[in-house]
């Protein structure tokens, strides 16, 4: 069960990734990057994450995408014109990135042992709780500096999106 | 290398800590790839988006595999970071559509109008 939960969303994750890199339009691109995190959200909760799933759904899925959509809507974002695909790049980089991921997965392979498996509730310490737990005895100063990070983030974008620049 | 490298069907109700991790690797992979072939400004963002995605699944994986919830916290901020880089680039994004009315990167080379 875990398995065909696990392949199913790994492979609607990747096909959604492959084609937010093979549209010409951003609208396209954005909602296959709202695939793959719903999928990837999924993958969180059988890895035993289930605060992380939910953040992964509403932050990212929900907040962050409709601000893509919102900004692609108000620019009115067309597909792209140019031919993006040049015949001797595809040739050279594409092999280059299968080889890449070939690495990966030998390296990980000879890595990782073969009796590590995630069995689905072998971790339950990814509660809303533990993490807050976490979040606000260890992480406490960092969890701090996030909110001056948040607070500049959005004093640039108040004054980038000002009238005069 | 710990073995023939097909990797083989595990066992019932349980997926190989290994698949998780090569998931994350070809997520990152096809982030990079979409970074490096498209024009429009606004998908590179996205494929940013990607990349950073595919860190988070490794950052939960490894932390189901150490059993400690450090790497859920870790991908929080991930997706902290990447919230403001979200606002604050879609921001640079609208700016430079006001005063270049493009959004092909290619024409987007000089920092000087």
């Amino acid at each position: 069960m875990d398995v065909w939960l696990f392949l199913t969303f790994a492979v609607i994750a990747v096909g959604c990734a492959i084609n937010l890199v093979l549209q010409t339009h951003p609208i396209s691109s954005a909602l296959s990057l709202v695939g793959v995190m719903g999928s990837l959200a999924v993958l969180y909760l059988l890895l035993g994450g289930e605060f992380i799933a939910a953040v992964q759904l509403i932050v990212y899925a929900g907040a962050i995408m409709v601000l893509f959509i919102f900004v692609i809507m108000l620019l009115n974002a067309g597909a792209e014109r140019r031919p993006t695909r040049r015949v001797v790049a595809l040739w050279i980089s594409l092999p280059l990135l299968f080889t890449f991921i070939a690495l990966a997965a030998v390296l990980v392979e000879s890595q990782a042992p073969r009796t590590e498996v995630v069995r689905f509730g072998g971790f339950t310490g990814g509660t809303a709780a533990e993490v807050g737990r976490a979040l606000f005895t260890r992480y406490l100063l960092p969890f701090e500096i996030t909110s001056i990070l948040i607070l500049i983030a959005i004093l640039g974008a108040v004054v980038l999106a000002r009238k005069e620049i | 290398m710990s073995g023939n490298f097909p990797i083989p069907w595990p066992t019932p109700g349980a997926v190989p800590l290994a698949w998780y991790l090569i998931l994350s690797a070809i997520l990152f992979t096809l982030g990079v790839a979409g970074f490096l072939f498209r024009r429009n400004i606004i998908t590179v963002f996205m494929s940013i988006e990607l990349m950073l995605n595919g860190v988070n699944l490794s950052f939960i994986a490894f932390s189901y595999r150490l059993k400690q919830v450090d790497g859920h916290i870790f991908s929080f901020f991930v997706m902290v970071v990447a919230a403001a880089e979200a606002a604050v680039g879609l921001a640079i994004i609208l700016t430079v559509f006001k005063n270049r009315s493009t959004l092909e990167i290619d024409e987007v080379s000089s920092l000087k109008l």
